[in-house]
This record gives structure tokens, C-alpha cells and sequence, in this order.
């Protein structure tokens, strides 16, 4: 088998691969329909940025991708250790695709420790570069090779192509003015070279790249485009790499429009800016660094030209309190955040719902309890945006799908805040947060409306005929109360977290009245508006349903399809609103025999569902960090299907 | 003109002269009866007409304790938020909105125990709020236990063998925390008060002003010592700026910087040492001597209190410094153009 998507594990989802081979000089060249690679090193060897060019080269030919980094919560962690290695997997077709791709089809091990860590995951037949320079005795003994796995046989069933990397690197950086040390750093460029080689990506972004990265210091950037340089020769003229494969863009798969890379932090962050444009509020955040949700606090703290307030606090309560602050005052306000943060936040949020002001919570979940895995992804902080506050506190929950639909998401976020006056929670997680993917860029013209109207004037005529403002007194159409903020006279009043008296705001500690209030704040988020849920069911005569939610979204549907091409008949649905749910979900729960809901946790969803529709609703879970493989879940639904 | 200039005509001014009347709400006031805080009401009622600013542009944001009701009855805007975060939740106000006068009410639980991080880190960064801390040494909503400015070995309902732990000084902790102004005052003097609230009001930055203020059902008399016409002679210190430290009848005390330690000390004055009494410099760079004075008040017996304001300095102010970087990036970048950030600058376009 010549083709690199026929390995056994991946076949399922890969369409008909055409090969065809073209004479390139001595060459060969062939066609995939789709490739998965992974670059693996040292968490200093450069493998995310190495992942990143390769990715952006991708993107600016016009594949379809998906991107998955890991990586270790250790900044350096110890050289040449399993605990210490970085890998970043990039998964590229000509076509449309939905997660980063269960097995690679090519890794590249910069040392021993990478292979290590790596091999495991690679079909039979899978190709294996790997930096030579880096097995020595000591560094194969540090991870427990004995013997050399180049040469004992072990990797027999690959196609080994053993380069040395660094001494290849350092060879061609002999005329700059370098240490060996300081050449050395650039094999992840010369590594990148030789891979865009070897599939045909365009090379001048890279390029230009390293000259404004390194603007400052153009010796070094000339090395490094002198690494990658000769890493493309390499390629192209030593005799180990016969053939390279062209992945023709996936010009069919998406709709007409100008598209760009983008990931899941970064379309999140645009999303809140893009929100602060459409309700013409300045944007604040209030936030406090924390894994995986920091990017989106660098990101706008770029962007102050837009008006955007970014402010760094002593912790989370006062990243929150900061955030409910400059809503208080008309902003549109926003604490960004990762599940440790939401447990300090958790008594803002319920004062935020008492004062029913808008206010955006991000949630990029990690892996949890406590500190628990800050690099790698989870799904395990649904009950906690669900119920995690004393008292009875509703908040809506909103999740995105994909890295690129966090923009739409956050905006829907926002939406929500502003249009009822209270706290929302935005879902993401790591997988998102770090992942990317193709993204059309949306016409300013179809972003939704989100001007609000603060209060202008009394709202209310007392008995004695006086005009009052009550900053209680409900729309009776959404039950949201007016937005009055300080500078506007003749509205002053108090707000607080002690009950208020229904219409006036006033304390009330009167029984029927909070009891009044506690059924208003539910009844108020119990009738957000929300659109219905759509049913992917082809021929409508699925008997399973298998739901999701949040980023779980790829997986789920590259399982589908794998079952669906395998002749199963099966329903999809994925939810963006966890709180409300969709008015239609029930119906379409109660449609289906079975219903199967894949969660990254023990069930936070499946719980929620039969709580609420006892439904008889079946958990497929799995929480070790990583998203799902498609073919697991494909086999799992087939179980479900067969049980 | 100066910053403290500038950031006075952010704020609105009321178009018509106001009366104490005006900055009273509707709400029935809900202390007990003669609670401390009733005087402190009334001074600030009483000041506000004085600072001239639209009633509307003023905020009183307060945390969670017997003080911290107090929003509820200024008719100016007002949140009562929870446990010790009213500085933090003032500080996003602040600095999204430099056309309110923003005041924060705080008591010893408040802000030096739960809330301690955020009084602190107010400080340092010198936001554009005013700190009214009310210090009765004991906590009173949760009916009487120890606070962090309660005395060593005070008796409470959980500490019923003394407490054990050392009181902050909140002086002290704020000059410690890079405050650019601190004062202290007691909740009887309405002059006194009132005279600090003044130049709180006027410092750009942080002012932290605390008051002494007389629980009457958990901690009675706690400041009498202070209060007492015969005791206060030679218990307070009246700091004055640019006037020598004396005190006592006769003001026949004064404090002297000690040649052996440079910390300071209480003399009894004379004809040879008159000319060493230390003069009292609260616009001093360094807060080396303004932190000195924190340290005369004996923390058990209040002996040697000074009271006023021990530090007024100017320093850059937080707010200001965010909208200058949002007008320096306008200046820099232009104004934030959307569709050209979203687009960025790798893209490739499909054909339909």
C-alpha cells in the first residue's frame, strides 16, 4: 500500500483516495485526499511553532484542517523526558474535514523521548522521521530504550527515515556568526523545510514570518530561513525521500467567501470585540492569568484602539468584581477564566444574578478537579456553570462547537447578557481554545444587532401620582429590568445582593416576596429565547440519537459519517444552549429509541437530560485529557446501535 | 493643571446648589441606635452639597458588614456588594467610567480580613477611589467576634480565652502598600471628618481614609480614650501639615525623630528639644515618616493616636494611565477598524 490515509485505522473516514504520480526530475509525486501529521520534540524544541508555520502554510494553500496541540503544563519540563514532550498534530485534506485526525500518518521524533511517546499512536506503515543526532546511549537509556530502536527492528513495520537533524542544521549555518548552541535551536526549521517539501506547502509566509519575528535580530532570522531553506533541499535532493505528496485544496468544501486560519482563544476573543462593536459598549475585561484561557486576555489587551479596557487583577474574585463593576457602569463586560477560577468567581456570578446585570463568563475547561490537568482538555465544568452557586442562581450556558464557531458563539453570549441583564457562561475548553480550523470571514453585515437601550427617564407612577424609577420593575416581555447607569439623573438607586422587593429594589425580607423573586430570576432565564435544535437524520429513519455538546462536535461527526457510509442509520444533534435547553429538545428526545450523549466527563449532560426529560438517555464517556477518536466513538455508537 | 485638576472636571457638576437633604435617600435607616456609623452618615450627607457634583455621577460601593449598608441611604447610585470585594468591583467602575466620583465603604472585617487583597492592591495601583474604612475593632453583623484590628487577648464570643492574633495597623498596612493617601479620623469630630473627607476628596488616586467608629452593642467605649476630653489630650496626636507634631495639655508634648534608632518618639518639650519636634510634612516623597507615626499609637491602649492625614503625595493614577494607553493605541494603530482585524493577514478567498 503506497496510499498514507489506507492505514487500517483511518480508512473508515477517508474518501477515495486518487493517486496519481506525476514526474518531478527523479521524483515522484502522489496525490492524498488527506494527511495527518504530528511533530514531536522537546517542550524547547519548538514543536508549537513549528505546528503553527506548518499549519498557516496549509491554510494559505486552502486545505481543510484541524489542529491539535499538546503539550506539557511544565514550561521546560526536564530535557529528554516522556513527561516532557511536545507535539503538535495537524490533520489537512482536500476536503471537509472535522477533527485533527485519529493517527498520524507521519511523526516526526526530534529525540528518543518523542518517539517514545509517539510511536504507540501511529499505524503500521506510517512514516517515522526521526532526528538521529539525538540517540545516544544516554538519551535512549533516559526513557528506556536498551537497545537502539533504530536499529534493533522495532520499527520495522514503519518506513524509518533516520536524518540527523542537528548535525544537518548546524552544517548549514557553518557560515553564520553562531554558536553551535544557538544553530542547533534552529532544526525545527530545518525540520519544517523538509516537511513542506515533502507536501508541497508554499514556503514565502514562513518566511516572511521568521524576518518579522526575529526583526530585531536579522541574523538570526536569516539563520533560521536559512535552516528551513536547506531543509527543503535536503529533501528535494537526498535519495531516502523518493516521493512527496501534494493534498490539492478543499475548494468544494466550503462555501464561497475569503477564509483565514484561526483558533479557538483568538476567534473568541475576536467574537467579544466584534460583540462590543454590534451593542456599541466598550469592552471590558476583567481577568486574572490562568491556563488555557490567557491567550484570550494577551489577545485583547492588543486591541485597546477598539476602546477594549483589559485589566489584570490581584485574582479571580477581582478579575470578576472588576468585570461586574464596569458593567454596572455600561460596559460590556467580560472574566475570562478556566474551571479552578469559576469555583472563586462562583459568589460574584450569584451576586451578578442578583443584580441581574450582563456580565460574560469564560470557561475555557481543562482538566479538572482542583488543578488537575491545566494543558489538556475536559468538559467537566457543565454542572458547575449548571449549579455551582449557593442559593437558587440560574445562569445560561452557551458552548461552542468548533475553534472558529467560538465567534459566533461569544456573540450569541452576548446576545443573551445583554438582551436579560444577566451573567453567561461561555463553554469552551482547551481543545478549542488551542485547536484550529478554516475560518470564513463573516461581512460585518451579518453580524447581529446587539444595541441595548440603558434607561432614560421614570418608569413608574406611584400612587400618589408621582413618577419614580424602579429599577426592578421587569420588561414584561423578556422579564429583563432596565440597564440604568450611574450619569443618568434623576435614576440613582441601590443595588445589591440582599433581596429586593420586586418593582422598587428596595431590601425585603418578606417571605411571599422572595419566593416571588426566586420563581422571576428562574422564569426569566427559563424563557431566554432560543432557537430550536435542528436533527441531522438524512432519511429520518434513525433509532438512535447520539447528542453533544461543545467541542465534542468533530468527533461526533466524523463518527457519523464513518457509520453512515458504513450503511448505519444514525441521528445527530449538538447543542449550543445548555441553559435554557432548546424549547424543542424534549420532542426530539422522545423521537428516538435510544439516545447516546458522548461526553469529556463522566456524564454532566446525560444527567441534566434525564433529570429533565426522563429520558432514558445512555453516557459514553471518556476523561483522559484528549478529545475523542472518531473511529472509538463510531465503534461505540455501532454498539449501541447493535445493543 | 494638575492631575488632581484634571480629574475633578471629569466629573460633573450639579447645575443647582444642594443641601445635606438632597444626598439622603428613602430608606429608614437600619443601625442600631447610637451606632457610630449614624455620625459618619451625617458627615458625608452633610459634606457632599460641599464637593458640588452631580448627584448622579457619584456611587457609594460597599462590601458586606454593618457599614457596608450604607449606599442604601445616599440618594446618589449605589451597590452593596458582597464580602470584601467593593474595592474590586469599584475599581472596574472607576476605570471604565472617569466621570464618577467613586466611594467605597468598608469596615475592618471587610476590608482588612476577607477583602484584604483587594484593599491592598487598590493601593498600590492608585485608583481614582475614595476609601471610607470604618475601624470598630470587633466584628458587629455577625454579633460580636474579634476583627483584625481587635487588641491582642480580646475576649469574644470565639475567642472566649482572648484572641491570640496580632491586630494590623490599618495605617500602617496602607502606607505598606504604596498608598498615596492616608488618613484617620474619629467618628465624633464632624470637624475633624469632615476636614479629612475634604481633602480625601480632593486627592486624585487612592484615599484611604479610616474612621474609628464606636460599635455601642459589641465593642462600647473602644475609642473613648480618643474621645474623652481629659484622656484625648494626651491620647491623640492631631497631625497637621506643615505644623511641629505637639500635643498635650498646653501641647506640651511633641515628637522628635530618636539620632540613636531615626525611628520617632514622644518627648515631653523643652526649651533645648523645641526646635527638634519633628513638622509634620504629608506631601513627603517617602513614606518613611508618615509610616513612623503609624507606629506611636500603642495598639492596645490607643495612647499616642495620631489622627489626620499622614500621607497626601501624587503619583500616577491608575485610571488616567488606562485611558492615556487606550488613546496612545488610537494615536498609534487609529481607531479599531473591525473588519480589517478580522481578516488579519493570511487569507485565501473561495470562488463560488
Amino acid at each position: 500500500m503506497t496510499s498514507q490515509v489506507s492505514s487500517p485505522a483511518e480508512q473508515a473516514d477517508g474518501t477515495v483516495v486518487g493517486e496519481q504520480r506525476t514526474a518531478a526530475g527523479t521524483k515522484d509525486v502522489r496525490r492524498l485526499d488527506r494527511v495527518i501529521i504530528r511533530f514531536a520534540g522537546d517542550s524547547g524544541d519548538g514543536m508549537q511553532l513549528t505546528g503553527d508555520r506548518f499549519t498557516s502554510e496549509t491554510a494559505s494553500f486552502g486545505n481543510d484542517l484541524s489542529t491539535l496541540p499538546n503539550f506539557p503544563a511544565e514550561i521546560r519540563a526536564p530535557a529528554g523526558t516522556l513527561p516532557g514532550v511536545s507535539s503538535f498534530q495537524l490533520h489537512f485534506a482536500d476536503h471537509d474535514i472535522l477533527t485533527p485526525g485519529d493517527a498520524p500518518n507521519v511523526l516526526v521524533a526530534m529525540n528518543p523521548a518523542a518517539l517514545k511517546a509517539n510511536i504507540g499512536d501511529l499505524p503500521r506503515g506510517a512514516e517515522v522521521i526521526v532526528n538521529t543526532d539525538e540517540f545516544t546511549k544516554r538519551a535512549m537509556q533516559k526513557v528506556g530504550y536498551d537497545a537502539s530502536p533504530l536499529e534493533d527492528g522495532s520499527l520495522d513495520g514503519y518506513h524509518l527515515h533516520p536524518v540527523p537533524l542537528t548535525t544537518l542544521t548546524v552544517e548549514a549555518l557553518k557560515e553564520f556568526d553562531l554558536t553551535r548552541k544557538e544553530a542547533e535551536r534552529s532544526k525545527n526549521m530545518f525540520a519544517l523545510g523538509l516537511l513542506s517539501w515533502m507536501y508541497h506547502r508554499p514556503t514565502e509566509g514562513t518566511e516572511a514570518f521568521l524576518r518579522s519575528k526575529f526583526a530585531k535580530k536579522p541574523d538570526i532570522a536569516a539563520a533560521n530561513i536559512a535552516a528551513f531553506r536547506a531543509g527543503w533541499n535536503f529533501g528535494e535532493t537526498t535519495e531516502d525521500f523518493a516521493v512527496s505528496y501534494e493534498v490539492a485544496p478543499a475548494a468544494t468544501a466550503f462555501p464561497p467567501g475569503v477564509y483565514r486560519n484561526i483558533s479557538g482563544n483568538l476567534a473568541l476573543s475576536y467574537g467579544l470585540i466584534a460583540a462590543s462593536r454590534q451593542a456599541d459598549l466598550p469592552l471590558f475585561l476583567g481577568s486574572y492569568p490562568i491556563t488555557p484561557a490567557s491567550d484570550i486576555l494577551h489577545e485583547l489587551s492588543k486591541h485597546k484602539n477598539f476602546g477594549v479596557r483589559t485589566f489584570q487583577a490581584e485574582d479571580e474574585i477581582a478579575g470578576i468584581g472588576a468585570a461586574l463593576g464596569a458593567a454596572f457602569g455600561g460596559s460590556l463586560a467580560v472574566t475570562t477564566t478556566s474551571g479552578p477560577g469559576v469555583a472563586l468567581k462562583s459568589e460574584t456570578i450569584g451576586l451578578a444574578v442578583s443584580l441581574e446585570l450582563p456580565l460574560l463568563v469564560v470557561d475555557i475547561q481543562r482538566g479538572g478537579p482542583s488543578t488537575g490537568l491545566p494543558t489538556k482538555t475536559e468538559q467537566a465544568d457543565l454542572l458547575q456553570a449548571m449549579y455551582g452557586r449557593n442559593g437558587e442562581a440560574p445562569v445560561p450556558v452557551v458552548a461552542p462547537r468548533t475553534p472558529a464557531d467560538c465567534f459566533d458563539a461569544a456573540l450569541e453570549a452576548a446576545r443573551i447578557a445583554l438582551t436579560y441583564r444577566t451573567p453567561v457562561f461561555l463553554l469552551s475548553d482547551g481543545y478549542l481554545a488551542n485547536g484550529s480550523e478554516p475560518w470564513r470571514i463573516p461581512e460585518l453585515e451579518e453580524l447581529p444587532d446587539l444595541k441595548v437601550q440603558f434607561a432614560q427617564g421614570p418608569n413608574h407612577t406611584t400612587a400618589e401620582g408621582t413618577e419614580v424609577f424602579w429599577p426592578y420593575k421587569r420588561d414584561p416581555h423578556t422579564l429583563a429590568r432596565p440597564w440604568a447607569i450611574p450619569g443618568t439623573p434623576g435614576l440613582e438607586h441601590r443595588i445589591g445582593g440582599i433581596e429586593k422587593q420586586d418593582g422598587t429594589g428596595n431590601i425585603s425580607y418578606d417571605p411571599a416576596n422572595h419566593d416571588f423573586m426566586v420563581r422571576t430570576r428562574q422564569a426569566k432565564i427559563d424563557g431566554i429565547d432560543v432557537p430550536d435544535l435542528e436533527v441531522d437524520d438524512p432519511d429520518g429513519t434513525a433509532r438512535l440519537l447520539v447528542l453533544g455538546w461543545g467541542s465534542t462536535y468533530g468527533p461526533i461527526t466524523a463518527a457519523v459519517r464513518r457509520l453512515r457510509r458504513a450503511g448505519e442509520q444514525v441521528a445527530q444533534a449538538h447543542l449550543r444552549h445548555l441553559n435554557p435547553f432548546p424549547p424543542n429538545l424534549g420532542e426530539i428526545l422522545r423521537r428516538y429509541d435510544k439516545v447516546v450523549i458522548p461526553e469529556m466527563n463522566l456524564g454532566q449532560l446525560a444527567t441534566l437530560i434525564r433529570a429533565k426529560y426522563l429520558v432514558d438517555a445512555r453516557s459514553y464517556n471518556q476523561v483522559n485529557g484528549m478529545p475523542f477518536k472518531a473511529e472509538q466513538l463510531a465503534t461505540a455508537l455501532k454498539e449501541a446501535i447493535d445493543d | 493643571m494638575t492631575d488632581a485638576d484634571t480629574l475633578l472636571q471629569l466629573v460633573p457638576k450639579a447645575e443647582a446648589k444642594q443641601t445635606m437633604k438632597d444626598f439622603k435617600s428613602d430608606q429608614e435607616v437600619r443601625w442600631c441606635p447610637g451606632c457610630g456609623d449614624y455620625a459618619v452618615l451625617a458627615a458625608v450627607q452633610g459634606f457632599m452639597p460641599e464637593l458640588g457634583l452631580a448627584r448622579e455621577n457619584i456611587v457609594f460601593v460597599s462590601g458586606i458588614g454593618c457599614s457596608s449598608r450604607f449606599p442604601y441611604y445616599m440618594n446618589t447610585y449605589g451597590m452593596h456588594s458582597i464580602h470584601g470585594r467593593a474595592p474590586a468591583i469599584a475599581t472596574g467602575l472607576a476605570t471604565s467610567r472617569r466621570d464618577l466620583s467613586v466611594w467605597v465603604v468598608t469596615g475592618d472585617g471587610d476590608a482588612l480580613s476577607i477583602g484584604g487583597n483587594h484593599l491592598i492592591h487598590a493601593l498600590r495601583r492608585n485608583v481614582n477611589l475614595k476609601i471610607l474604612l470604618f475601624n470598630n475593632r470587633i466584628y458587629g453583623l455577625t454579633k460580636g467576634q474579634y476583627s483584625p484590628t481587635s487588641e491582642v487577648g480580646k475576649i469574644t464570643k470565639s475567642t472566649p480565652m482572648g484572641s491570640l492574633d496580632a491586630p494590623f495597623n490599618p495605617v500602617s498596612l496602607a502606607i505598606g502598600a504604596e498608598a498615596s493617601f492616608v488618613a484617620r479620623t474619629v467618628d465624633s469630630d464632624r470637624k475633624h471628618l469632615t476636614e479629612v473627607l475634604r481633602q480625601a476628596a480632593d486627592h486624585p488616586g487612592t484615599a484611604l481614609v479610616e474612621i474609628y467608629q464606636n460599635c455601642n452593642i459589641f465593642n462600647d467605649g473602644a475609642f473613648e480614650v480618643l474621645k474623652d476630653r481629659q484622656q484625648a489630650e494626651e491620647a491623640v496626636i492631631r497631625l497637621e501639615h506643615g505644623q511641629p507634631i505637639r500635643f498635650g495639655a498646653d501641647r506640651s508634648k511633641g515628637v522628635v525623630r530618636d539620632p540613636a534608632t531615626g525611628d520617632l518618639k514622644v518627648v515631653a518639650v523643652t526649651p533645648d528639644n523645641e526646635a527638634d519636634i519633628l513638622v509634620h510634612d504629608a506631601h513627603h516623597a517617602s513614606p518613611t515618616t508618615a509610616f513612623a507615626l503609624s507606629r506611636l499609637a500603642d495598639p492596645d491602649t490607643l495612647h499616642h493616636t495620631p489622627i489626620g492625614v499622614f500621607r497626601s503625595v501624587d503619583r500616577p493614577v491608575y485610571d488616567t494611565l488606562m485611558a492615556d494607553q487606550l488613546d496612545t493605541a488610537v494615536d498609534q494603530h487609529g481607531k479599531g477598524d473591525l473588519a480589517a482585524l478580522l481578516t488579519g493577514g493570511d487569507t485565501w478567498t473561495v470562488v463560488g
